[in-house]
């Protein structure tokens, strides 16, 4: 059973560097498969590179799908990431 | 799609500055430029592990590499910016990244190259278009990684160079000359190169391994793709790319008619270098890589009477020790057999400085700290190299020359150090040739006109009839705007060379000429009439001189002499040169 959830991009320079290694730092953490889909692309969530070739920029509105064991640990704490704004402003 | 399917691209045909004669016509390969364009090549299904394992390769050392400089980064600059590497880190180890492009090489048959480069660009077109401008600049991120591993793909197909399997024309921006003495000399057919002018690393090497080859061509680089047909002209200075079936089918001809005259000219080898009138020539052969003195053996010469040893300081990172300078001599002496090789000392100037000697920027390199004024200098150096030397010495008939002597303190300089190292060499029971010959250059005015002061103090003499013409006419022939007033016809020139031959035979000092004057027919009679008996040379212009010997009398050659001695003008003794080879010889012009 897969879990979704949309959330906007809050962070001044949108899906960039900084955040997308907290991301997959994360994402490392859990089993479960995550998909992101943004601005009509898709990216797994292990992946920097598909996750930069989203270009998430600063108000863009990202679907996050988990779906595995640990997809409701998963979910949320991605989620709690995008919210805190990756640690930026 | 192949590239270069012929018609479909159209022929582009370049003028660039003659380096070496002849044709070659093959496909193109492409030496790497800063822009890394690269061919859509289809490869075959059984190269594809083959393609996948650089792939792999150059992903693991360019991750490593990034890694260092993240490392080094955060040290010096902080972490903050070494996040940067670590994204660089990331993406460039990303399992997806692999996916795609493994996926393109199997699935399309691309090469490593191609199907990185096929995914770089994806990535970065869809950043582009990115009105965000802190996004937009990630493009430059992506570009860095591109590069970086590029430079690993491509730096494999590099040393592949040593090992072609099919016949390429080269194309390059410019050429080192580590690279270029590291070709794989069966498979390379000829160079077209961006840089450098007739007298440059590349234009001397393609010379010497008898390759066609074009330099100065500014942009040959962008034309080509690489794997598309190339006639290199080496004889008129023009490179033709996808050439159609008409150009195609002259120069084949061309080559036909070539290879016709070499063969009549490889007849001759076996043949000795006798005038008419039963006076022998020793026809020597100027080289510079020690592998070649083998070539040049087989060609007919009956020694080595200029080894240029530069080549030993220029094509590595660090200067030489003494151990690959002896291993470098031993291999020349090995192949010249019993047979003399004279090795000239280093004889390097500001103008072809190699790194390693640090040395500040002369601002008139011909005239400044250069040659044999460098090694004296620098007596460390010169020792390690004059050791070397001698150490070969113990191996076959190895003389000593210096290059560049203008007086006489400089030779007996250059002497004793040799005498000195050769009491170290004693004292360290290192075997050597006790009595070797040493001799000179005479290169400049100065020691041409006291050739009878130095003819006491050397074993023989030998024209560098390039250098002597460059300094009496204040010529720098590499200089297109004067290049056209060089000439070693010039009666000043002329009247110096005689000056050195009649003091070396009334002193019984054996002259020789090594300069390249030496290897053009035009001048062969002028030069026995001078009272040459020896010539040294490239060894592919020994057939064709040889050939002029054996067709003239000596007496014939003195006339001569007489005739030109009377001329005040370079051209008019040009003409009469060309008119005297015409008569024996009119294939020669």
């Amino acid at each position: 059973m897969a879990v979704e959830r949309e959330i906007v991009i809050r962070n001044k320079e949108g899906l960039h560097f900084r955040p997308i290694m907290r991301f997959v730092d994360l994402a490392s953490k859990f089993d479960c498969r995550i998909q992101v889909f943004c601005n009509e692309h898709e990216a797994d969530g292990h992946s920097p590179m598909e996750l930069l070739m989203l270009v998430g920029t600063q108000g863009s509105t990202v679907r996050l799908v988990t779906d595995g064991k640990d997809e409701q640990e998963a979910i949320v704490g991605l989620c709690r990431l995008f919210e805190s704004g990756f640690g930026e402003t | 799609m192949a590239a270069g399917a012929a018609g479909l691209w159209p022929m582009i045909q370049k003028k660039g500055t003659i380096a070496s004669p002849g044709v070659a016509i093959g496909p193109a390969l492409v030496l790497d430029t800063e822009e890394y364009r690269i061919p859509r090549r289809t490869i075959d299904a059984t190269r594809v592990p083959a393609q996948i394992h650089i792939l792999d390769d150059a992903l693991k050392a360019s991750r490593e590499e990034v890694r260092e400089l993240r490392l080094a980064t955060a040290r010096q600059l902080g972490d903050k910016i070494a996040t940067i590497f670590a994204l660089h880190e990331e993406i460039i180890a990303d399992k997806k990244l692999r996916d795609v492009v493994v996926g393109n090489i199997e699935n399309n048959r691309y090469t490593a190259a191609y199907a990185f480069g096929l995914q770089m660009n994806e990535l970065q077109r869809r950043f582009r278009n990115v009105a965000d401008p802190y996004l937009k600049e990630r493009v430059r991120d992506l570009f860095d990684i591109e590069k970086r591993v590029m430079r690993h793909i491509l730096g494999r197909a590099r040393e592949d160079i040593t090992r072609l399997t099919e016949p390429v024309v080269v194309v390059a921006h410019d050429i080192t000359p580590s690279q270029a003495v590291s070709f794989d000399q069966e498979h390379v057919l000829g160079f077209a190169i961006n840089v450098g002018g007739s007298t440059s690393h590349t234009a001397i090497l393609a010379r010497m391994l008898g390759k066609p080859a074009v330099v100065a061509l500014n942009d040959i680089t962008s034309d080509v793709a690489g794997g598309e047909p190339v006639i290199i002209d080496g004889t008129h200075g023009i490179v033709v790319v996808n050439p159609d079936p008409e150009t195609i089918e002259r120069y084949q001809a061309q080559q036909a008619k070539d290879r016709a005259s070499e063969i009549e000219l490889r007849e001759l080898r076996e043949l000795p270098a006798v005038t008419q009138d039963g006076h022998t020539i020793t026809l020597l052969a100027n080289i510079e890589l020690s592998n070649e003195a083998r070539s040049a053996m087989d060609s007919g010469a009956e020694g080595i009477g200029l080894y240029r040893t530069e080549f030993l300081f220029l094509s590595g990172e660090r200067a030489p020790n003494e151990e690959d300078q002896y291993e470098a001599f031993r291999t020349a002496v090995r192949h010249t057999g019993t047979k003399p090789i004279t090795i000239r000392t280093m004889d390097l100037g500001a103008d072809k400085m190699m790194s390693a000697m640090g040395a500040h920027h002369d601002h008139n390199p011909v005239l400044g700290l250069r040659s044999l004024r460098y090694c004296l200098k620098n007596l460390g150096m010169f020792r390690t190299h004059l050791r070397a030397i001698l150490r070969a010495s113990a191996h076959g008939d190895v003389r000593i020359m210096f290059p560049m002597v203008t007086n006489l303190m400089e030779l007996r300089q250059a002497k004793s150090t040799v005498f000195d190292v050769m009491e170290d060499l004693e004292e360290d029971e290192i075997a050597f040739r006790r009595d070797l010959p040493i001799g000179m250059m005479v290169e400049t005015p100065a020691a041409a006109m006291l050739a009878s002061i130095f003819v006491k103090e050397v074993a023989f003499f030998s024209l560098g009839t390039n250098d002597l013409t460059q300094y009496t006419l204040a010529v720098d022939r590499a200089n297109e705007r004067v290049s056209d007033l060089y000439a070693p016809h010039n009666p000043a020139v002329i009247r110096l060379i005689r000056q050195v031959i009649r003091t070396g035979r009334r002193a019984d000092v054996t002259v020789n000429l090594c300069g390249e004057m030496a290897g053009a027919p035009i001048y062969t009679m002028l030069l026995l009439g001078l009272g040459l008996r020896q010539l040294s040379m490239a060894p592919k212009d020994i057939p064709e001189v040889k050939k002029i010997i054996r067709l003239v009398t000596l007496r014939k050659c003195e006339t001569v002499v007489q005739k030109v001695l009377r001329f005040d003008d370079d051209r008019q003794i040009l003409n009469y040169l060309r008119d005297r080879l015409r008569d024996i010889d009119p294939d020669a012009i």
